[in-house]
């Protein structure tokens, strides 16, 4: 079981190689955008979070009015509000400051990261490791995108973009491994998002939020009305006995 | 960019930080009803299904490239390889591909 503070940095290696091309290039959109590399660095130092960084721009580049990006973000961001209250459920006793300070670095990857994690509650210094390697990984590059411009080979670039999704991919699929339940959850959730996807429902942060409960809900309710007939079965054949 | 966009990355913050922070030290200690608590812990796999689908398709404008690289990173994983080897695998494998 992972425990400690450097276990967590090396299982949130992942998420800091996966950041690394997605922030150099916020870095240069940014400068290209107009923002200062302190403007640009300071909103991953303090924002932290892709999408909504990412949408910020094109906000900005399109001359939308700052308090309607500002409502943008907390739209796009509602999904961890599920995340988190999902964590809770899993992470070691702790003091409150000390959660209200881990959680700042809880995104979908380290959510992902700390969330399939095997065996007991998660370690508050594990947490830790884990968030830390993944923001210095965002923060850092994009300052030295903003610098050097994202002048990874075009082949690299395009090969890196996948990074994120083989790692989302390579969490999940051990915890498939003779759980039908897991597979359940997983095929229904991308069922559900693929489908508000391609029919242009709901914008994507929305899509993930609906998506994520839609799928979770659906199959604990198949699980709790199939268990109460296994019950019920049980039960009726003990009284046959 | 003038003080107006200042006000705008943290107020951004502030909307961010929010939906990570409260249900975490908020639901605290709280017991939540069984079925409540099922549906919590189901929330990971969902959310990982939703994040890797349809994205993953469309990571480049070649919907194969997307394909390919999926199909390597369940493979990778599938036959046990630890999350750090599955990501530098699959990046491998698309930088042979869109090489030629």
């Amino acid at each position: 079981m992972n425990t400690t503070f450097s276990q967590g940095v090396k299982a949130g290696t992942s998420i800091a190689i996966g950041y690394f091309p997605v922030a150099l290039t916020f870095g240069l959109l940014a400068k290209t955008t107009g923002l200062s590399i302190f403007e640009a660095t300071a909103m991953s130092l303090l924002v932290y979070a892709g999408a909504s960084q990412y949408m910020a721009l094109s906000l900005i580049a399109t001359g939308v009015a700052p308090w309607l990006i500002v409502m943008n973000t907390f739209i796009v961001n509602i999904r961890h509000f599920l995340m988190t209250a999902s964590l809770s459920e899993n992470v070691a006793p702790a003091p409150k400051w000390m959660k209200a300070i881990y959680a700042f670095g809880i995104t979908d990857e380290s959510f992902s990261v700390l969330s399939t994690q095997k065996g007991g509650k998660i370690a508050t210094a594990f947490t830790f490791g884990v968030a830390l390697i993944a923001y210095s990984s965002w923060v850092v590059f994009t300052a030295v995108g903003h610098v050097i411009g994202a002048n990874l080979p075009q082949f690299l670039q395009e090969a890196m973009s996948v990074a994120l999704y083989a790692m989302f991919i390579g969490l999940l699929v051990p915890s498939m491994k003779g759980n039908r339940k897991v597979v359940l959850l997983a095929v229904i959730g991308a069922g559900i998002h693929c489908a508000l996807y391609y029919s242009n429902l709901l914008s994507t942060g929305w899509s993930i939020l609906v998506a994520t409960l839609g799928s979770a809900v659906l199959v604990e309710f198949l699980y709790v009305k199939a268990n109460k007939n296994v019950d019920r079965w049980t039960t009726e054949r003990k009284a046959d006995q | 960019m003038g003080p107006v966009y200042w006000w705008m990355i943290l107020g951004m913050a502030v909307a961010t930080y929010l939906p990570r922070m409260i249900p975490l030290t908020f639901l605290d200690g709280k017991e939540l009803p069984p079925i409540v608590s099922g549906v919590l812990r189901n929330i990971p796999f969902a959310v990982l299904g939703a994040l890797i689908f349809p994205a993953i398709l469309h990571i480049q404008d070649n919907v194969l490239f997307g394909v390919i690289g999926a199909v390597t990173a369940f493979i990778l994983s599938f036959i046990g390889l630890d999350v750090m080897f599955v990501v530098i695998g699959t990046i491998a494998v698309l930088a042979v591909y869109s090489l030629f």
